[in-house]
This record gives structure tokens, C-alpha cells and sequence, in this order.
């Protein structure tokens, strides 16, 4: 690494200019100034280098020195991950509250990890044993829900000539190779290079959020991508807070950036006291958390996303699922367009720099199933949802419109729906699942045969819905046929009933398949029961006043256990119900 | 402010553009280091330095730059950020928005000076706000409920009461409290008229004594409105975390700050965003309503309340776009109501608590607060459906429960929105909400237990 120095010469917001530098590597690090704070060289013309501040640039004179060590932004990675707390270039926030209480000072630093821990490692390999990028070569309880394996870094490979047991630090190496080469329980990785894989992997399997209507009717894949745009109070965050909550993830990776400090803190103060739904131990013990808020510097909530993406893939190398949830993805556009116009950059739409879908693109893709580096064929899958927040709720914006191209599932939230306090206020008709298709054969071997069928049956009801009630607007309730009138009343129960969801009930806010298809399943049950009886006689009235309609709606209060037997003794009584009602 | 005077003052002007002066061969002048400019006659104003270039610098003039020549006009840096001396004598007085006293009486003996700009808080020492904040208001306390520590903003238009409820706020949130209750105004253009019925209001409240006001009046300097609500938060910070006050802070109006923003952002020549105000519009804001919070293991907390007025109603402007995706949630008022003669115009559909699920429930406010809530909500978005409805297809044309919903939501506007002045306890809005909902029937309430 070349050290090289040189001078500001002018300060502007988060940028700041320098001259006399010898050698200056792009995206390399520097410190800036007196109080030596972060910087990343964004720019270099002739002499001239533009640094982004990692912190705020006041009090920044020109004249003071700037030290550029030829580092890329890079992240450590290890364990002690796992139950933490970083800004935007992986500073501990827990450490730096407890060095200078309720406000983060100028300049304050502290390693992302602690490297004086020690940790109990059990070795899987042994003297001898040739070990290549990828492999395990040991294991750490990291906290009781995960264990953290430590792997060969990309580019390292060779005959282990020596390797530890038991209590290691990270200060420590653990494993030596041939020709003195050490692998330690650390190691570093650049933010914005995507980490190596060995293969990427079709989407198969479905990312269970435990949500009705994202995993019936708008699934995303394992690897894949989900973008949840919506206005102010259109509940995104709610979303990512429950999927970061109940999904059925091995590890999430919440990356608040420019969004809200008292949503954080609730987050903080819930995950360890919320049992995850798979172990029944805390949630933060598989979480890791890098926050920057929106008061925070503005160069640091741009680094954040890659920051959250970089760990996110650490963890998938290592064979697990993770969920990467970036709320919202729009600040950090934003910090990239307030960056760009500090640049001078010719402004693109919005005045967004005119890379913006490009590097979009590039985060989106460091999504999906992989089979990770590693002589074992491991695979891991790294899912990424992120909210985006459109100004006006206007989803013309190229915020908006550029994360449609790279997204494999849109989750549209609507003002109108989150105003008559309908969650998750889903549009599901402006909404969509390009990975139906390929998760199809998984709907039917691992849920029901005909869930694929009932599925596109509710798509059915619900447009005929939308349909029925453009009509009613012109003519009224009372001129509809009674035939459409019950298909409007199945379809306000499907959407009362089934697409309807409490994050903060107990019992309703994480929904098995099992569930989702028994309340499917009697919700068609009664429009058919319903249908055979109108067509019998009886009258509408008679139908619609019968309470069995309530207690679908109430379905959604049954625990997941049992609950096919559950739905099986509904179905029944749905039909004795409809076979007793008397005829005009 | 102190000054240096071993300091070189700089006769360097070299143009001066709106606001802005431009000074050449400055050396050591750092960014928001603030300074003083000396006109030919001796008028002194005060600038600040928003960007260096070389040993060109960029000074924004509080005072604004009429009478400023190039030749005479001197610039003398002081080595100094952006502060305010701060102390609990500052209760009771009014000053003006850069926080110098206005109401005749003696200067102010800080005992501390902070930075106007605070430092972020950090997430990890972010206590949960959770403590309910009995408003007395109903569409607030029983819908959109406020915790102590939130940022809730008010969206009001042109001629809306938006300021009478935020006194009436201001006014009952304090019987339940203790001593320890503090509110600091700061007010950003608005008319000297405004001013006085603030004073009047908060005298008539017996209030004052416990009171900070800044205000900067219409006629007042445009910029100085840039360094009035952070010179509020400092206060606000400085009692709640140095001194356990629980401060309320009633910002308004926030548009005109934004336009100050905005007329910055165009004298310095930067790409305008949308409706051409700063691309950094969002951060800036979030820098002063993220200050609202509360902190582990102290005492006070900082609740704010931003008043800002909708240009033509239009929600999707950019202040209240902006706004609302910062702060935890909205207080929308509605012209319709108003028209109507109703008091406080609480449009509650498109309102917003975001905090309100930590601050309800059993040993908060009452056990099944939110289902109450949810219902009013449900049966209010119908209503105010077959409202709608009503004006195509006629009364005729509804059913029987299609009626009964359209009733329910005249009902709701008049006696629960409709409070008038009323001081209404939790209890008192949550039975009201219970009443009012019989009219609704049973089994169409589904959200009912």
C-alpha cells in the first residue's frame, strides 16, 4: 500500500477538494484534515482530487492535510457481526455510545470488531489437509442460534501447516498455510466489489416472509429481489420490520438508511426480546444491523447499502439465507444525486445523476442463489427487499422506475388502502411476482396440490372485484345481479379474510403455508357452497346474514399449529351450514 | 460571540449575489466558521462561510447584503461556529431567530455555548419514545396518538387554525404534567399578528414563565430564518438532556424555511430538484427533526411539533412530501371541515401517528384502544365512501347500511373531530369512539372483538 498526501483546497458540503496528491488511487480512503475524518476519492482531475466525507465537514479549513493509505472502502468480516450495530462504513455505534454517550462526536474511531474477544474455535480441517478459497476450516459458536464458519478468503489457497484449537482472538491467526501464509478469524473485503461465487442458481424455492399476501399471491424467490414502493404512511417500514421479524431466514441484515432514529431504536429494543419463529430464541442473535439515519452524513448513508450487501453475501459464502432489507433505497439515491450535483455532474431525470439505474443494478444483482467457493457445493442465497420511497407517492419517478428493472416482485403500497387502515396496504392488482412461474412445482409438492389453482382463482375475484365495484359507483349496490353481489361479498371476504394482516397480533403477524392454504381453501369452499345455495333458492340475504362469514374472517386468530384440522372442521361446517339453509 | 482580534480582517469583496458575498484570498477561513461584516458606515452584520474554493470564500449575509459595497465593505472571520449561549434564564423570554433578546430585557449570561448545528444522535443510545402524551384532543389521543420524544408535524393550508391547535396542544399537553414541562417556539416569517397571539395565547395559558420564543417576523432577514429552529433545538437539547425537561417545540412555519433554503440554493447557483428547491432539502430537514427524541439514561425528552402550510393544499408538495417521510406521522387539517365550522379540521384519514402503537394500550392509555381505533377508521373510510357514492347515485340509491355508514361519519365529524375547545381525558374520546360506533352494525364491524 503507497501512502501519499495532500492539501485541501476547497470544502462544499460533504465534498471536499484536493491538490498535491501524488498518485491517487479512485475509490481509495483517505483522512481528512486535522480531525483525520473519513473520505473516499471519488473523483480525480489533473491535480485536482474530490473526496466524499465520511462526517461532517464543518470546521474543515483549507490548507489541512489529507492521507490516502491506497485502501478501497472495505468492511471487516467475522465473528461479533452477528447483535451489531454499525453506521454506514461500519463503525460500532454500541462502542461509540459507550466512549461518548448520546451523540456521535467528529473523528471518534473504533475497530467494527472487537478484536481483543476471544473466541472457541473447532477446527474442521487438519496439518496437512489442502484447503482452496471457500472452505471451512473451522467453526465458531458465533451466538446460540448461529455458528459462524471460517472460511479460506477468495484468493488464498495452499497445505495447512498449522492449525489452532480453542480459545483465538482476532488479533490472532488461526490456520497457517505453506510459505507462512495466515488466515485469521478476520478478514477484510471492499464494499462495492460484489464477494466471488462459484455459481449463480436459478430461483426454486420461495423466500417465506410468513405474509399472506406476499408468499401466496406475490412471492419472491431465495436470491431474488422485492421492491415495496409506497408513500409516506403507506407502511414500507412496517413491511420490513415484519419480514425482518418472521421471515424464514438464517440471517437478516437490516440496513436503515436515511430513514427514522426512533424506528431504529424500536427495532433495537424489540429483536432481542422477540423469539424467532424457527429457534424460539431472540431475533437479534441472527441479525446484524447497520443504520445510518437520515441526520447522519450523507457520504456514509451512500456507503451504507454496501456496506449492509457486503456482510449480507459474507454470510450467504457461508451456506446460509439471508435476507438483506435496505429501507429505503431512495435516501441512498438521493445521497447519490446530492453528491453528483456537488460534483457539477450534468444531472440526468430529477436531477439524479445519470448512472443512477446503472449502480442500482449493481446492488440489485448482488442478489441471489449461489453455489459458494468451496470444495463442498454449499449453497447460500442472499434476498434483498428493499422499500423505495417516491416523492409524492408517485411511482413515475426514476427511483421507482429503475428499481422496477432489476426487481423480481413489485409490492406496491397504497395511500388509500393504509387510510382506511387496510395492512399490509398492498395493491395487488398494480403489483407483481415475476418468479410465479418458476415456484409453481414448489407450490404443489410442498403446500397443496391445487394451490397454484386457488391462487389464480383469487387473482380472478379480486379483479372482478375492482371491476363490480366500478359498477356500483354508477348504479348502486341494489342494481346489482345477485350473483355479482355474492361474488363482491366473497371477494370483500377474501380481501377482509385473507390479504389482510396484523404485524403486531401475536398469533396472525407470521402465517405457515399451512395456514395461508386452510384459509384459502375455505374462503372458495364458501363461494361455492354459496353459489350452489343462490342457485338452489335461497335467498341472498339469507346467505350474507349467515355468521359463518365472520368466522372465516376470524380464521386468521388460529395459531399456525394444527391449523389444517383446523380449516378441515371450517370447510365442514361451511357446508352443513349452506345444505341447511331454507329455500325461498 | 467572541471576537479575535489578532485576526486579519479582509477588504477582498470580490461580487456580492442575493445573499451571498464573494471573498478572495482568504487563508485559514473554515467551513460554517461565522463572521463579521463591516459596512463602510460601520453597520455590522453577520455571516456565515458555506464554501471554500481555494482562497475563495463563500459568506451568506444574515442581514442580507443591501448597502454592501466591494471596495469598503470588510469581512473578519472569527474562529467561530455557529453558537448559542445557553441557561435556564432563558425562560420567559422572547428573542429574535438568531437567539438575541427582543423583549428589552438585560442580555442573557450563558452558562454554556453549544453549536446550533448539535451532532447526530446516536441510534444505539435512542431511548424508545413510549410515554403517551394526553393532548385532550380526540382525533390525537384516541387516533393518532402522540409519545413524548416524537417528531408530529401539522399540515395545514393557507387560513387553517393550524396555530390554534398547536396552542391548544400546547396548552393541555401541560396539565399532566409536572414542573418539568418546557415549550420553545420558534417561529420562521410569520406575521407580526401571528406573534402577538402567540404571546397572548401562551400569557392566557400561564405558560410564559415556562417558555422560550424565537421569532423571526416576516419583515425580519430571509437567511436568519436558516438558524432559527436549530438554534431552538439547541435550547431543546441542551434542557432535556442537561437539565430533564420534557421540551415541546413548536416549529412554524416550516415553509418558510424551506423558501429561505431554497433562495440560498439558487444565489449559490446549484441544480434545483423538484419545484426548484435543493436536491438536499430531505437531509437538511431530517438535521432538525431527527433532533426529536429521547436518550438512555436521561431523563428529559424532545418532542417537536413543525407547523408547515401545504402551498395550495397539495400534500404532494415537496415540504410536506419531504416533511412526512422524516417525521414519525402527520396531523392533516381539511378546508372541507373548516368550511363546515368545524373545530380542529382534523382531516383523520390520511393522519398519522407512527408511534402510536408504543404509546396505547393497557397501563398507557387502555386496553383495546387500537381496536377502537381501527374501527373508527373502518367505519369513517366507508362512510366516507358512500359520501362519494351519494353524489353520483343519489340517496336513493344506497341500502339501508350504506345509510346508516353515511350517518355514522357525519356523527363523527361533529361530535369526535369536532371537540370545539374542549379538554377531553383518554377515557372521555374512547367512550365517545365506543358510542359513536353503535350506530355501526355488529356484524360489518369486523375489526370489532
Amino acid at each position: 500500500m503507497k501512502e501519499t498526501r495532500g492539501k485541501i483546497y476547497g470544502v462544499a458540503g460533504p465534498t471536499v477538494l484536493v491538490k498535491g496528491m501524488a498518485g491517487p488511487v479512485m475509490n481509495t480512503v483517505c483522512l481528512v484534515g486535522k480531525q483525520g475524518l473519513l473520505g473516499e476519492i471519488i473523483r480525480i482531475k489533473g491535480e485536482l482530487v474530490t473526496l466524499q466525507v465520511y462526517e461532517d465537514t464543518s470546521g474543515i479549513s483549507v490548507g489541512e492535510e489529507v492521507i490516502s493509505y491506497g485502501i478501497p472502502l472495505s468492511v471487516t468480516l467475522g465473528p461479533g457481526l452477528l447483535t451489531g450495530i454499525f453506521d454506514g462504513i461500519q463503525r460500532p455505534l454500541e462502542k461509540i455510545r459507550q466512549a461518548a454517550g448520546g451523540f456521535i462526536t467528529r473523528g471518534i474511531k473504533f475497530e467494527a470488531l472487537d478484536i481483543d474477544r476471544l473466541w472457541e474455535f473447532t477446527p474442521l480441517k487438519k496439518k496437512g489437509d489442502f484447503v482452496e478459497p471457500g472452505d471451512i476450516i473451522g467453526t465458531v459458536q458465533e451466538t446460540e442460534r448461529i455458528v459462524h464458519k471460517i472460511m479460506v478468503p477468495p484468493g488464498q489457497s495452499g497445505t495447512i501447516t498449522e492449525i489452532k484449537t480453542g480459545k483465538v482472538s482476532g488479533a490472532e491467526y488461526v490456520c497457517m498455510l505453506e510459505k507462512g501464509k495466515f488466515i485469521g478469524l478476520f478478514q477484510e473485503w471492499p464494499v462495492r466489489k460484489p464477494r466471488p461465487f462459484a455459481a449463480k442458481l436459478p430461483p426454486s424455492t420461495p423466500f417465506i416472509t410468513g405474509q399472506r399476501v406476499f408468499d401466496t399471491l406475490l412471492p419472491v424467490a431465495e436470491g431474488g429481489t422485492a421492491i415495496v414502493p409506497g408513500g409516506f404512511g403507506t407502511g414500507k417500514t412496517v413491511v420490513e420490520q415484519s419480514i425482518a421479524k418472521f421471515s424464514r431466514s438464517d440471517i437478516v441484515v437490516y440496513v436503515g438508511c436515511g430513514e427514522r432514529g426512533n424506528e431504529m431504536s424500536e427495532i433495537l429494543s424489540d429483536f432481542p426480546a422477540l423469539k424467532d419463529p424457527t429457534s424460539g430464541l431472540p431475533l437479534s442473535l441472527r441479525t446484524v444491523i447497520v443504520v445510518n439515519t437520515s441526520n447522519m452524513p450523507v457520504a456514509a448513508r451512500e456507503a451504507s447499502i454496501f456496506t449492509g450487501i457486503t456482510i449480507a453475501e459474507y454470510f450467504r459464502d457461508m451456506g446460509y439465507s439471508v435476507a438483506m432489507l435496505a429501507d429505503s433505497i431512495s435516501r441512498w439515491a438521493e445521497a447519490l444525486r446530492e453528491i453528483s450535483s456537488r460534483l457539477e455532474e450534468m444531472p440526468g431525470e430529477e436531477g439524479f445523476p445519470p448512472y443512477l439505474a446503472t449502480q442500482l443494478g449493481i446492488f440489485y444483482e448482488r442478489s441471489g442463489k449461489v453455489r459458494c467457493l468451496g470444495t463442498d457445493n454449499r449453497t447460500g442465497s442472499v434476498t434483498v427487499i428493499s422499500a423505495v420511497s417516491p416523492p409524492g407517492g408517485d411511482f413515475s419517478e426514476p427511483v421507482t422506475q429503475a428499481s422496477l428493472r432489476f426487481a423480481g416482485s413489485l409490492w406496491a403500497l397504497d395511500p388509500d388502502l393504509a387510510y382506511r387502515r387496510h395492512f399490509p396496504a398492498v395493491n395487488w392488482l398494480a403489483s407483481f411476482s415475476l418468479y410465479q412461474a418458476e415456484l409453481n412445482d414448489w407450490f404443489v409438492s410442498e403446500v397443496a396440490e391445487d394451490m397454484v389453482k386457488l391462487r389464480g382463482r383469487l387473482y380472478s375475484l379480486l379483479r372482478r372485484q375492482t371491476e363490480l365495484r366500478d359498477i356500483i359507483q354508477i348504479i348502486g349496490v341494489e342494481a346489482l345481479q345477485e350473483a355479482d353481489r355474492l361474488t363482491l361479498e366473497v371477494a370483500n371476504l377474501a380481501t377482509e379474510a385473507f390479504l389482510k394482516q396484523s404485524a403486531f397480533s401475536e398469533v396472525d403477524a407470521f402465517n405457515t403455508y399451512e395456514k395461508q392454504y386452510g384459509i384459502l381453501k375455505s374462503i372458495f369452499t364458501f363461494m361455492e357452497s354459496a353459489e350452489a345455495a343462490l342457485k338452489r333458492g335461497v335467498y341472498i340475504e339469507t346467505i350474507l346474514e349467515n355468521p359463518i362469514r365472520g368466522r372465516i374472517t376470524r380464521m386468521k386468530e388460529f395459531p399456525n399449529e394444527g391449523f389444517s384440522k383446523k380449516a378441515e372442521e371450517m370447510m365442514r361446517d361451511i357446508e352443513n351450514e349452506f345444505t341447511m339453509l331454507e329455500e325461498k | 460571540m467572541t471576537i479575535d482580534l489578532i485576526k486579519r480582517e479582509y477588504r477582498t469583496i470580490s461580487s456580492i449575489s442575493g445573499p451571498l458575498i464573494f471573498v478572495e484570498k482568504l487563508s485559514g477561513g473554515s467551513l460554517g466558521e461565522m463572521c463579521v461584516v463591516e459596512l463602510a458606515d460601520g453597520e455590522k452584520r453577520t455571516g456565515q462561510i458555506l464554501q471554500l474554493m481555494g482562497t475563495t470564500a463563500i459568506v451568506q449575509v444574515l442581514q442580507g447584503t443591501s448597502g454592501i459595497d466591494s471596495d469598503a465593505s470588510s469581512v473578519l472571520p472569527t474562529g467561530e461556529t455557529a453558537r448559542i449561549g445557553v441557561s435556564k434564564e432563558l425562560f420567559g423570554r422572547v428573542l429574535n431567530g438568531f437567539g438575541e433578546p427582543i423583549d428589552g430585557l438585560p442580555p442573557i449570561i450563558p452558562d454554556e455555548y453549544l453549536d446550533i448545528n448539535g451532532l447526530p444522535m446516536n441510534p444505539a443510545a435512542r431511548e424508545k419514545p413510549d410515554f403517551f402524551v394526553q393532548t385532550g384532543i380526540s382525533a390525537i389521543d384516541g387516533l393518532n396518538t402522540l409519545v413524548r420524544g416524537q417528531k408530529l408535524p401539522i399540515f395545514s393550508g393557507a387560513g387553517l387554525p393550524a396555530k390554534e391547535l398547536a396552542l391548544q396542544i400546547v396548552r393541555q399537553a401541560k396539565v399532566s404534567e409536572a414542573a418539568d414541562f418546557a415549550v420553545i417556539l420558534g417561529a420562521m416569517g410569520i406575521t407580526s399578528r401571528e406573534g402577538f397571539f402567540f404571546r397572548k395565547s401562551l400569557q392566557e395559558a400561564g405558560a410564559l414563565e415556562r417558555t422560550i420564543a424565537f421569532i423571526n417576523e416576516v419583515s425580519d432577514p430571509t437567511i436568519e430564518r436558516l438558524f432559527t429552529p436549530r438554534i431552538a433545538l439547541t435550547v431543546a437539547e441542551y434542557l432535556a438532556f442537561e437539565h430533564g425537561y420534557h421540551v415541546m417545540v413548536v416549529l412554524t412555519d416550516m415553509t418558510s424555511y424551506c423558501e429561505s433554503l431554497r433562495e440560498i440554493g439558487s444565489a449559490r447557483e446549484e441544480i434545483p430538484g423538484r419545484r426548484s428547491y435543493p436536491g438536499y432539502m430531505y437531509t437538511d430537514l431530517a438535521t432538525l427533526y431527527e433532533r426529536a427524541g429521547r436518550l438512555k439514561g436521561k431523563k428529559g425528552s424532545v418532542t417537536l411539533m413543525p407547523i408547515l402550510t401545504m402551498p395550495d393544499d397539495d400534500i404532494t408538495h415537496p415540504i410536506p412530501d419531504l416533511t412526512g417521510y422524516i417525521t414519525e406521522g402527520q396531523i392533516v387539517l381539511s378546508r372541507a371541515l373548516h368550511r363546515k365550522g368545524i373545530y380542529p379540521p382534523v382531516d383523520v384519514l390520511p393522519c398519522l401517528s407512527r408511534l402510536m402503537g408504543l404509546g396505547i394500550g393497557e397501563g398507557k392509555t387502555r386496553d383495546g384502544h387500537r381496536t377502537i381505533s381501527d374501527q373508527l377508521y373502518s367505519a369513517y373510510a366507508r362512510g366516507m365512501d358512500v359520501r362519494r357514492l351519494v353524489t353520483i347515485v343519489g340517496e336513493e340509491g344506497l341500502s339501508d347500511l350504506d345509510r346508516k355508514y353515511l350517518a355514522f361519519a357525519d356523527e363523527f365529524e361533529r361530535k369526535f373531530v369536532g371537540q370545539g375547545e374542549a379538554d377531553r381525558s383518554i377515557d372521555e374520546t374512547l367512550d365517545l369512539g365506543l358510542e359513536l360506533l353503535k350506530s355501526v352494525p355488529e356484524r360489518e364491524a369486523v375489526r370489532r372483538k
